[in-house]
């Protein structure tokens, strides 16, 4: 393992554009992401090497070098030019983890677009969500998820063109194409869109505690902090063998499965099954894996999993692993430790920050259950309640970051009012809650809102209840989290029905599945309390706070304002 | 109806897109298929356990024993042993 040298000096002599010189960036030239991830690895002599190792489901493994990136990213980009598609617009990709994923992610980059990536599972109400509140144009997608696109499809009316990159032979409807980038005619040479470091690139949606879900908007320069990010802390170097565990659906999987490895022309592994530890593990000792960066789920399913797996596969080529999503426990290093030799390294960032922030890096002494440091460049602190960086070690605050780091989103799509109130007092306000050591180490705390961390995804509270009282027997609903030993919370709903229905088991695995194929399985209830009502405040808003106390058994705080005593 | 019969028309009628005519038999994978992911095999283990009026403690609804109708089956009927 590298040793990532003095924290302290690295901290004082940063600068970001130590990125841009490694990268080979000159101002006033373009930095368009879709090329640093491809091209710029085949001029630089990496176009033979591999980029992607991608097994799928049923065991099929397809390998993909640089040059092959290059090329398919650019029929992407070409078919998007095609069909008229202007730099700018937004285009959804809504697909498991197939190659065509990252071809078309790339590509829609290269051609001036804003990515948008939609998680595989999401139900039909969350994808409509999303889709209209990007005014999405055009979305690429399979036979597989079409049917989910063509149910919302005319309430969608911005959606122009819905391209199907494995719809060879099938019948098409109104708008729908058929294109796969591996088939279509090679395109050597694209002319990729100039973007500009502040031209918008990925929009990614993350939850909130109230309203619809907000698209963090990111730029083309979030690439200096995803490159340096993975070099510094994910370790990457030229010769590993690269695994994110993390879906593009998600931040991590764009930020960390895409674009950080491959701007570092590092190979990786894609593994289109879900998790099943076997699977895992096997899948590091086929690819000979080298650094593996997961998730406490996971990390926590496999301890529970045991010793004896592990010491049946060669896990021997790992030299650096990492976890990110939702706070990991002290155990799971230690763990880790013992049964791998080596420890995982805590990150921690969020869909807003667009890369790690606060983290422990190669070679630091670790704490275990400490998020570590924050990355040079990157001043983080805990506030007081009036915003105010709090001195006291030990003493627990709001994480904020002073602005602006580059990958930083730079707005909510269509919230502005949102976005602004993010910051106060010349800092980002996280929504966590952490503490600091004497020794400058962050401790996370908790959640400083209703939002539920569902294995590492954000769940709002109002989305899941919106949900429920489209149920034809729920008169009124709360979600609210549930500590869970392995997903760190799970959704919990308290349910009062309408007159008619009773509580059974039926009713409530119905209730499960309607929220499950509405929203997505990480916001499907996973238990069920029926009550007569909610307790509200007198102005009539549902106390969730007082239902989260019950759950979690934390102070209940004050209830003047409750409507029933 | 047997009971492999019941999970393969629950799974089919629960995790697949209404027009999906994938292939389910009683050793398609479930799990590392995607078919169901971890998330959602709890409304699958509480299928089971309000069916065949089991309890399935956590520890044993693992993913690989959800991976195929035969491993459902073959858990169920540890806690079940009379079900067919």
């Amino acid at each position: 393992m590298s040793d990532f040298g003095s924290y302290e000096e690295k901290y004082r002599e940063f600068d970001w554009s130590i990125a841009g010189a490694e990268l080979g960036y000159s101002e006033g030239t373009p930095l368009n992401i879709g090329c640093y991830c491809a091209d710029r690895n085949c001029e630089r002599g990496l176009g033979d090497a591999l980029a992607l190792i991608w097994e799928s489901n049923s065991g099929e493994i397809r390998k993909y070098t640089f040059s092959e990136l290059k090329l398919h990213s650019n029929a992407c980009a070409a078919r998007l030019a095609e069909l008229g598609v202007a730099p700018g617009e937004r285009v959804c990709i809504f697909m498991d983890r197939i190659p065509d994923l990252y071809f078309s992610f790339l590509g829609i980059l290269k051609s001036g677009a804003v990515a948008v990536p939609l998680f595989s599972a999401f139900g039909e109400d969350a994808l409509r969500t999303r889709m209209e509140d990007s005014g999405a144009t055009a979305i690429f997608t399979t036979r597989k998820h079409l049917r989910k696109v063509r149910r919302i499809r005319e309430k969608l009316p911005l959606l122009k063109h819905v391209i199907i990159v494995d719809g060879e032979g099938m019948a098409l409807e109104e708008r729908e194409s058929v294109f796969s980038a591996e088939k279509a005619p090679t395109v050597e040479s694209y002319s990729a869109f100039p973007a500009e470091p502040e031209t918008p690139s990925v929009l990614h949606y993350t939850s909130g505690t109230t309203g619809k879900p907000k698209g963090a908007l990111h730029v083309h320069s979030s690439l200096y902090a995803q490159y340096l990010t993975a070099k510094w802390v994910l370790d990457l170097k030229p010769g590993d063998v690269y695994w994110c565990t993390a879906d593009p659906g998600w931040v991590t999987g764009t930020s960390y499965g895409i674009i950080g490895p491959w701007s570092l022309g590092v190979t990786q592994v894609v593994l289109e099954a879900g998790f099943i530890p076997e699977r895992w593990y096997g899948t590091i000792e086929k690819f000979g894996v080298t650094v593996w960066y997961s998730a406490p789920t996971a990390i926590r399913l496999l301890m529970r999993e045991g010793e004896a797996t592990v010491k049946r596969f060669d896990l021997s080529s790992l030299r650096h692993i990492c976890s990110v999503g939702e706070p990991l426990n002290p155990e799971a290093v230690i763990w880790s430790q013992e049964v791998y030799g080596l420890p995982f390294h805590d990150t921690w960032w969020q869909t807003e920050t667009g890369s790690i922030m606060i983290t422990n890096f190669p070679g630091m002494k670790i704490k275990p259950g400490s998020m570590g440091k924050p990355f040079p460049g990157v001043e983080a602190t805990v506030l007081d309640a009036d915003y105010e960086p709090i001195a006291e070690a030990g003493k627990p605050g709001s994480l904020a970051l002073k602005p602006p780091w580059p990958s930083m989103f730079r707005a909510y799509w269509n919230s502005p009012e949102t976005y602004s109130a993010k910051f106060k007092n010349g800092w980002y306000i996280t929504g966590d809650r952490a503490h600091i050591d004497s020794d400058g180490y962050f401790w996370f705390v908790g959640r400083e809102d209703d939002v539920i961390n569902a294995a590492g995804h954000l769940v709002s509270p109002f989305e899941v209840e919106s949900a429920l009282l489209e149920h034809e027997a729920i008169a009124e609903s709360a979600a609210v989290g549930k500590p869970d030993p392995v997903n760190m919370e799970v959704v919990k709903a308290f349910i009062a029905l309408k007159p008619g229905y009773k509580p059974s088991p039926d009713l409530e695995l119905s209730i499960m599945n309607f929220v499950r194929k509405h929203l997505s399985p990480l916001a499907m209830p996973q238990e069920i309390e029926f009550v007569k009502s909610l307790p509200k405040t007198r102005s009539g808003k549902i106390m969730r706070r007082l239902l989260r106390a019950q759950e979690t058994g934390e102070e209940i705080g004050d209830v003047s304002t409750l409507e029933d005593d | 109806m047997g009971m492999k019969e019941l999970i393969i028309d629950y799974v089919k009628d629960e995790y697949l897109e209404e027009g999906d005519e994938t292939e389910i038999n009683e050793g398609t994978p479930l799990i590392s298929s995607g078919i169901v992911d971890s998330f959602s095999m709890v409304s699958l283990k509480m299928f089971l356990e309000k069916t065949y009026n089991i309890s399935i403690p956590d520890e044993r609804a693992t993913t690989e024993a959800f991976d195929s109708v035969n491993g459902i089956i073959s858990l169920v009927k540890e806690f079940a042993p009379g079900a067919e």
